[in-house]
C-alpha cells in the first residue's frame, strides 16, 4: 500500500513524475494513432490497429476525429509546459500542486474521453467529460495566470542580470504571464466558436477551406484559433528553454521586451481577424519578428554560453573556429533545442516567407492540393519540433550524462531534422519535378522521413522503457526525483532563501 | 569505409531513381466493356451535399457521362475542332479562344482576360495524345484512360463544341452520392480494388509505382483483369469513376475568385481523399496528369 502511494506521490505530484507522465502518454497516442495514418497506413498496420481496438472510422466523421486527437494531444502538451513553468517560475508550493493537480485530472479526462467518444463509438457522456477535462485545463491556466503575477514585490528580480524594469518587476515573469493571458483569451477564441456546434458552426479541418474567399467569422476565428494557440505554445517553451539556459545579460534584456511585445502584438493580431482580416495579417506578421527575435537572442546568448563554458572546461582561451564549434556541439541536449529554432526558419518560417513571396506564380497557379500538402505540412512539422525540444529537455532533467546523452541528443537532433527537412522537400517538390515523374522524389523523401522518425521514435522508446523500469528497481532514479521533485535552474527571482524554502516552489537545485 | 558507403548510397539512389521511369512503360489496352459514350440519367430533386449533409434541391433533370471523357474520344474532338478551326496548335499547344470573364479585383485573385487560352500542352510527359502535325491520335494501350494534361479551358471547349457542359459541382456530387449520406460513390467504406487511388495496389502501380497510372474508364466494375479482381466502383445512378483515377473539372466559374474546382480524388489522393465531398482547386490553365473531366447535358435538348 504505502509503495503505491509513493509511486503516486512521484507520479502525479512531483513536477518530474508528473512530465514523465505525460510524455508517456503522448509517445503511447502517437504510437497508436500514428499508425493509422501514412505509411502504417500504406502497410496496412492500420487495419490491424483498427481490428485490435474496435476502433469505429466512419469516414463521415474523420475531420471531427482528427480535430479531437490534437486537442487531446494538445492538452497533454500544455500541461508538459504548465508543469514546466511552475517549477521553474517561482511561486507558492499551494498555487504550484493546485494548478498541477487541475490540470493533470484535466488533461488525462480530455484525452481518455476524447479519444473514447472520437474512435470507440459516440458516447456523449464521454463528449462531456472531454469539455470538462477541457474546462478543467482552462481553469488550470487561470489559476496559472493568477501566480504568475508580476507585480508582487517578492518576486522582483533576484539578480541585476536579468530583465527588469526600474522598480525591479521581472520581465521574464511578465513575458510568462502575457503568454497565459494570450493563451486564455486564444482558448476562448475557439471555445466560444465551438460551443455553436451545430448551432451555425460546423466541423472542418482549416486547410481545407484555404481557397474559399469568404470564410463565416465563426471559420476565421477557428483558424485564428488554431494558429495562435501553436504560436503561444512556442512561445512558453522558448521561455522554458532560456530559464533553463539562465538566459540573462544583455540579450536576456533585449529578448523579454521583445518577447512581451510580439506576443501581445501577435495575440491581437489573431483575435482580429474576424472583425479586420486584412490588417490584421499585418499585426501577425510584426508580432512574429518580434516574438522570433527574441528567440533569436537566446540562440545567441545560448551558444555563445555553450561555447565560453566548455572551453572553460577545456582551459582554452583563445581558441580557432573549429574548435569553437566543438565546443558549441559538445552538448547535443543544449544544442539541440537551441538548434531546432534555428532549424525552424528552414522548414516551417522560411517556407512560408517563400509562400508568400511566390504567392503570384506558385500558389495562386498550383491546385488547392500541393498547397495543402504544404500547409498540413508546416504546421506538422512546428508542433513535432516543440516535441524535440521538450523531450531533449527532459532527457537533461532524466540526467542522461555521457554517450547514454550524445547518442539521444544526436539522434533526436539528427533523426528529426532528416524527417522534417525530408517532409518539407515533399512538400514543395512541385518545385523541382512535375507530378508525371514526382514517384522517386515521394518514395525517397517519404523514406528519409520514416528512418529519421522512426530513430526519434525508437530513441523515445528506449528512455521511456528505462524510465518505466527504473520505477521497479529499489533505488531508482524516480526515488531521487521524488526527493528532489523540481527542475535544477538558476531562478530569476528568489522569494525565500533556499534553504528555508517551505511555502516556494524552489527546492529544485540552483545551477552556476 | 566512408568511400564505399557513399558509392553504395549514391548508386542506390540512382537504381531506384532510374526505377519507375514512367516513359520507359508500355501498357497494352484493356478492354472493360463499359461504353465511354454512355450516358446517365440524374432525375430533379434533393440531394444531402457535403459533409454535414446539406438537404439541397437541383430543380432540373440532367444527364452525365457514365465515364470521363477518354484520350479517343478527347484526339477525335482535336481533329474535328482543328478542322472547323475553334482550336489552334501554337508552339506545340493546343490553344482556344475564351472570352475572358468578371474580374472583382479579390484578394488572391487573378484576372482571367479575353484571348486564347491553354487547352493541352502537347508534346509533355503525361500526355497520351500524339500530334504529327496534322492528325491526333491517342497513344497505343491509352485509349479508353482518362483524357489527362487537359486545362478547364480544354475541358469547356471540348464540351460546348458538343453543345454540352461541365457538370457543376452540385450536379457532380448529386451524380456521385444519389441521395442518401454515402460517403463513397458505392457506401461508406473503401476498398483497395475498388478504385484507383494511392497505394491501391492495382496492376498499373508494378511499373509507375503507388501513384500508379490512370486506369480504363469503367475498369473496376467487378471484371477480372490478368488475375487481379475488381470490385464495382459504380455510384448510385450507374457511373463510373467517380471516385480516384482522376481528379474532375467542373464548371462553376464563382465570384471572387480565379481558381476552379475539381471533384471526385485521384490516382494521387489516400483513400479519404475520394470521399464525394472532396475538392480540389486550380487555375482554369492548370493541367496535370491526375486531371480529367466528363461532360453533362440537358436531357431536353438531346432527348
Amino acid at each position: 500500500m504505502r509503495s503505491i502511494v509513493n509511486y503516486f506521490d512521484y507520479l502525479f505530484r512531483s513536477t518530474k513524475g508528473l512530465i514523465l507522465v505525460a510524455i508517456s502518454v503522448v509517445a503511447i497516442i502517437t504510437a497508436i494513432w500514428g499508425s493509422l495514418s501514412g505509411p502504417a497506413a500504406e502497410w496496412g498496420i492500420k487495419d490491424i490497429t483498427v481490428r485490435l481496438l474496435g476502433m469505429t472510422l466512419l469516414p463521415l466523421e474523420r475531420e471531427g476525429r482528427i480535430i479531437m486527437l490534437y486537442h487531446t494531444i494538445a492538452m497533454a502538451i500544455v500541461a508538459i509546459e504548465v508543469y514546466l513553468i511552475t517549477s521553474i517560475v517561482p511561486m507558492k508550493k499551494e498555487q504550484q500542486s493546485t494548478i498541477n493537480g487541475t490540470i493533470t485530472v484535466g488533461y488525462l479526462t480530455a484525452i481518455i474521453f476524447g479519444l473514447w467518444f472520437a474512435y470507440f463509438g459516440h458516447n456523449y457522456l464521454f463528449h462531456g467529460l472531454f469539455l470538462v477535462g477541457q474546462s478543467l485545463v482552462f481553469f488550470a491556466g487561470i489559476l496559472l495566470a493568477k501566480a504568475l503575477w508580476p507585480w508582487n514585490k517578492q518576486y522582483y528580480v533576484a539578480n541585476q542580470e536579468y530583465a527588469h524594469t526600474k522598480k525591479g518587476v521581472d520581465l521574464e515573469r511578465v513575458a510568462f504571464f502575457t503568454m497565459a493571458l494570450a493563451t486564455l483569451g486564444s482558448a476562448m477564441f475557439g471555445a466560444v466558436t465551438g460551443s455553436y456546434w451545430s448551432n451555425g458552426h460546423e466541423t472542418f479541418l482549416a486547410e481545407n477551406l484555404i481557397r474559399n474567399p469568404h470564410k463565416t467569422a465563426l471559420q476565421l476565428s477557428i483558424i485564428g484559433h488554431l494558429h495562435i494557440m501553436l504560436t503561444l505554445v512556442c512561445v512558453a517553451i522558448t521561455l522554458v528553454i532560456g530559464r533553463w539556459l539562465n538566459f540573462k545579460g544583455i540579450f536576456h534584456k533585449i529578448a523579454m521586451p521583445l518577447m512581451i511585445s510580439g506576443t501581445i502584438v501577435i495575440t491581437l493580431g489573431v483575435w482580429t481577424v474576424v472583425p479586420y482580416e486584412y490588417i490584421a495579417h499585418k499585426f501577425i506578421y510584426i508580432g512574429a519578428v518580434l516574438t522570433m527575435s527574441a528567440a533569436l537572442m537566446l540562440v545567441i546568448f545560448g551558444w555563445r554560453k555553450l561555447i565560453s563554458e566548455r572551453l572553460a572546461e577545456l582551459g582554452l582561451e583563445k581558441p580557432g573556429f573549429w574548435i569553437s564549434l566543438k565546443a558549441l556541439l559538445h552538448d547535443p541536449l543544449k544544442f539541440g533545442p537551441l538548434w531546432q529554432m534555428v532549424f525552424m526558419n528552414f522548414t516551417v518560417s522560411g517556407v512560408g516567407i517563400f509562400m508568400a513571396v511566390k504567392l503570384e506564380k506558385i500558389f495562386r497557379v498550383w491546385p488547392f492540393m500541393e498547397e495543402r500538402i504544404t500547409l498540413t505540412g508546416h504546421w506538422h512539422i512546428l508542433s513535432a519540433l516543440v516535441a524535440t525540444i521538450i523531450l531533449m529537455y527532459y532527457a537533461d532533467i532524466c540526467g542522461l550524462k555521457g554517450k547514454k546523452r550524445q547518442w539521444f541528443g544526436w539522434i533526436f537532433i539528427i533523426g528529426s531534422d532528416i524527417a522534417f527537412l525530408s517532409m518539407t522537400i515533399f512538400s514543395m517538390k512541385r518545385l523541382i519535378v512535375t507530378e508525371y515523374y514526382q514517384q522517386p522524389v515521394t518514395d525517397w523523401t517519404m523514406l528519409l522521413a520514416d528512418i529519421g522518425l522512426s530513430a526519434l521514435l525508437i530513441t523515445l522508446a528506449v528512455l521511456l522503457l528505462w524510465r518505466l523500469f527504473d520505477l521497479f528497481s529499489k533505488d531508482g532514479l524516480w526515488q531521487q526525483e521524488q526527493k528532489n521533485p523540481e527542475v535544477d535552474l538558476n531562478r530569476t527571482s528568489a522569494p525565500a532563501p533556499l534553504s528555508s524554502s517551505n511555502e516556494y516552489n524552489v527546492s529544485g537545485k540552483e545551477v552556476a | 569505409m566512408k568511400k564505399a558507403l557513399y558509392l553504395t548510397l549514391t548508386f542506390s539512389m540512382l537504381i531506384f531513381a532510374a526505377c519507375n521511369r514512367p516513359d520507359d512503360v508500355k501498357i497494352s489496352y484493356i478492354e472493360t466493356g463499359v461504353n465511354p459514350d454512355s450516358w446517365a440519367l440524374v432525375p430533379a430533386g434533393v440531394f444531402m451535399k457535403g459533409l454535414h449533409n446539406h438537404e439541397t434541391k437541383i430543380d432540373h433533370d440532367y444527364e452525365i457521362m457514365v465515364t470521363d471523357v477518354t484520350n479517343a474520344q478527347y484526339a477525335k474532338y482535336l481533329n474535328e475542332a482543328l478542322a472547323k478551326g475553334t482550336i489552334k496548335v501554337v508552339d506545340n499547344k493546343v490553344m482556344g479562344y475564351y472570352p475572358g470573364e468578371e474580374f472583382n479585383g479579390y484578394l488572391h485573385e487573378f484576372e482571367i482576360k479575353a484571348g486564347d487560352k491553354l487547352h493541352v500542352p502537347l508534346g509533355e510527359p503525361g500526355l497520351r495524345i500524339k500530334f504529327d502535325g496534322k492528325v491526333f491520335s491517342p497513344e497505343k494501350g491509352w485509349e479508353n484512360h482518362p483524357m489527362v494534361m487537359v486545362s478547364w479551358f480544354g475541358a469547356k471547349a471540348y464540351a460546348d463544341f458538343y453543345g454540352l457542359r461541365l457538370p457543376t459541382e452540385i450536379e457532380w456530387e448529386k451524380a456521385a452520392r444519389g441521395t442518401d449520406t454515402r460517403a463513397y460513390p458505392w457506401g461508406d467504406e473503401i476498398e483497395l480494388n475498388q478504385a484507383n487511388f494511392y497505394a491501391s495496389r492495382d496492376p498499373f502501380e508494378k511499373p509507375f509505382g503507388k501513384q500508379g497510372s490512370t486506369t480504363p474508364v469503367g475498369f473496376y466494375n467487378g471484371k477480372k483483369y490478368d488475375g487481379y479482381q475488381t470490385k464495382k466502383g459504380l455510384s448510385p445512378y450507374g457511373l463510373h469513376d467517380m471516385a480516384g483515377n482522376v481528379w474532375q473539372w467542373t464548371g462553376d466559374d464563382y465570384p471572387d475568385l480565379h481558381y476552379r474546382f475539381m471533384r471526385g480524388g485521384s490516382k494521387i489522393s489516400y483513400g479519404f481523399g475520394l470521399r464525394v465531398w472532396s475538392r480540389n482547386a486550380a487555375a482554369p490553365d492548370f493541367h496535370a496528369i491526375s486531371v480529367g473531366f466528363r461532360c453533362a447535358r440537358d436531357p431536353k435538348k438531346n432527348g
